[in-house]
């Protein structure tokens, strides 16, 4: 294989066909930031659930000093015979699953925080004795909250019970909608740059069946043959994959960092890690979706 | 080096067989003309001998191989062992008679040094020297088609097939080619040359086969054109 040689019809391809080209590059690059959107916002959620989110739905938190004053219930600190009070309750209310009460003690609580919140002004500021100790319950039907409720929130010693759940989940929804559409757009729009891959390798084949022909004739490998369609294809979904992961990079550094992330500090957004694997990903998707595009449309036009 | 053994192809939707039982061997080193109306069989007997049709039912067998049973990728290799001229001469017109020679070669993977070294002398055997820069479009008829010949003929195939090589050209200039053909067929190539050209064919008194709606109607050594037409 004479690299010269391939390079220059990969050239000489792509310049031919430029509007076809410029129509694959640009589809490819709407279907990958699609993707790749798709993926950073999985990516956010997961950042977001925090280490309880899933495991259990009701957070009873029982009071530090600093509530005392600011919630009915404590008078102060919780003490150990409160604490045990309110586990014991926990464990014979109703839909409460067997063994579904779990102690998380102040400096717990800090670790999950910190894994949460590290990074926003929220994370930075706190401290173990800021947070308060609590009781996760896990709940055999997660819509049953107000029991738990009722059951142990005027005790001593309780600061607040929050359902979990409740609280995260309209913004999960909204995310997972958000999220769920922009796959179905990379989905449509695969499909968009697959028919256009197609069309352009097939005017590209038939632009170039002169030599083709003879190449046939003299007795050209086939691989020899269809190589610089593929590579063709490959550079063009490269770019794609390119321009894709410049719009992400663009957006996180431009729309969420600069712009959204200032205002909304309770909320840890993604940093750059998951880019490192899904920059990789969008390229690698790019190049490959043309290349089987490709060799798809000449096992149709090229005769070998 | 040729052999068709009860060669029959029917192309599909055709009721009237394109070849129908033929029967021949062609020697190595032959020269043989292949003469016949259009829709005799002529074409589909070169387009077998390529390998770009299979027979319907019988065998062909090229250089030792049985085509029917050439796997598609050893398809390049068979294709490497014949060379091919076309009446429309078929050049790239963008390729300067040099890069249109050697473009034969580059595409099967021969070195540049090789290249180098035998492009010239192919150009040199079919009367081009001193004319490798031109432009397809900057010769005459018969100067393009010596450009397909040494491009069907740089690798020294074993078997060079012409398609009415000389269709489109005056019968002067038509007489050159034929030389030039004939003093390939002396390297030891065999030469399968499909014709219409009567003064041809009787001039060289060559091996004539003749078709007539698929069927082979005389095989002559040192044959002419038509003596019963």
């Amino acid at each position: 294989m004479r690299i010269q040689y391939v390079l220059q019809e990969i050239g000489h391809g792509l310049r031919r066909n430029l509007t076809m080209v410029i129509a694959v590059i640009v589809s490819t690059a709407v279907a990958l930031t699609m993707l790749g959107a798709g993926l950073l916002m999985w990516q956010q959620t997961k950042a977001m659930e925090g280490y309880w989110y899933g495991k259990v739905q009701v957070a009873v938190y029982m009071c530090n000093q600093n509530d005392v004053g600011n919630s009915a219930n404590c008078t102060s600190a919780v003490t150990a015979a409160e604490s045990d009070a309110i586990k014991a309750k926990l464990e014979i209310t109703p839909y409460v699953a067997p063994g579904g009460v779990i102690y998380e003690s102040q400096q717990e609580a800090y670790q999950h925080y910190e894994e949460e919140y590290g990074k926003t002004a929220l994370g930075q500021n706190a401290t173990p004795s800021f947070l308060e100790s609590d009781y996760r319950v896990k709940l055999t039907d997660p819509s049953k909250y107000q029991i738990v409720e009722g059951a142990v929130g005027g005790m001593p010693g309780v600061s607040s019970v929050v359902d979990e759940q409740q609280l995260l989940s309209p913004l999960f929804t909204f995310i997972h909608i958000a999220e769920y559409t922009a796959v179905g757009v990379a989905g449509v729009m695969l499909v968009l740059a697959f028919l256009l891959i197609f069309n352009t390798v097939r005017l590209s084949a038939f632009s170039r069946r002169r030599e083709t022909g003879i190449m046939r004739l003299v007795g050209a490998s086939n691989f020899y043959i269809q190589m610089p369609f593929l590579l063709e294809g490959a550079v063009a979904g490269l770019f794609g994959g390119v321009l894709a992961s410049g719009v992400l990079i663009g957006i996180k550094a431009f729309f969420i960092d600069g712009i959204v992330a200032p205002h909304l500090t309770s909320i840890q957004f993604i940093g750059w890690g998951p880019f490192v694997f899904i920059v990789p990903v969008l390229l690698g998707a790019g190049i490959l979706m043309a290349v089987v595009a490709s060799a798809f449309t000449l096992r149709k036009y090229l005769r070998v | 080096m040729i052999s068709f053994e009860n060669v029959s192809k029917t192309y599909p939707g055709q009721e009237r067989p394109a070849l129908s039982e033929m029967s021949l061997e062609v020697e190595r080193g032959e020269f043989v003309f292949v003469i016949g109306s259009s829709g005799s069989g002529k074409s589909t007997f070169m387009r077998l001998i390529l390998r770009e049709e299979r027979p319907t039912t019988g065998r062909v067998i090229v250089a030792g191989k049985d085509l029917s049973k050439l796997s598609n990728w050893k398809l390049p290799h068979h294709r490497r062992l014949i060379g091919t001229v076309f009446q429309d001469f078929r050049l790239l017109p963008n390729k300067t008679v040099h890069q249109n020679v050697s473009f034969a070669l580059e595409v099967i993977g021969k070195p540049k040094s090789h290249i180098n070294k035998v492009v010239p002398e192919v150009l040199d055997l079919v009367g081009l020297d001193g004319k490798e820069d031109r432009l397809p479009s900057e010769l005459s008829g018969g100067e393009q088609q010596r450009v397909a010949v040494a491009r069907a003929f740089v690798n020294r195939p074993m078997i060079l097939i012409a398609d009415e090589p000389t269709g489109n050209l005056d019968p002067e200039t038509s007489v050159g080619i034929m030389k030039l053909l004939d003093r390939i067929n002396r390297t030891g190539t065999t030469v399968v040359m499909v014709t219409h050209d009567q003064a041809i064919v009787n001039q060289m008194r060559k091996r004539v086969l003749e078709l007539d709606q698929g069927n082979l109607v005389r095989d002559q050594a040192r044959g002419v054109y038509g003596y019963v037409r």
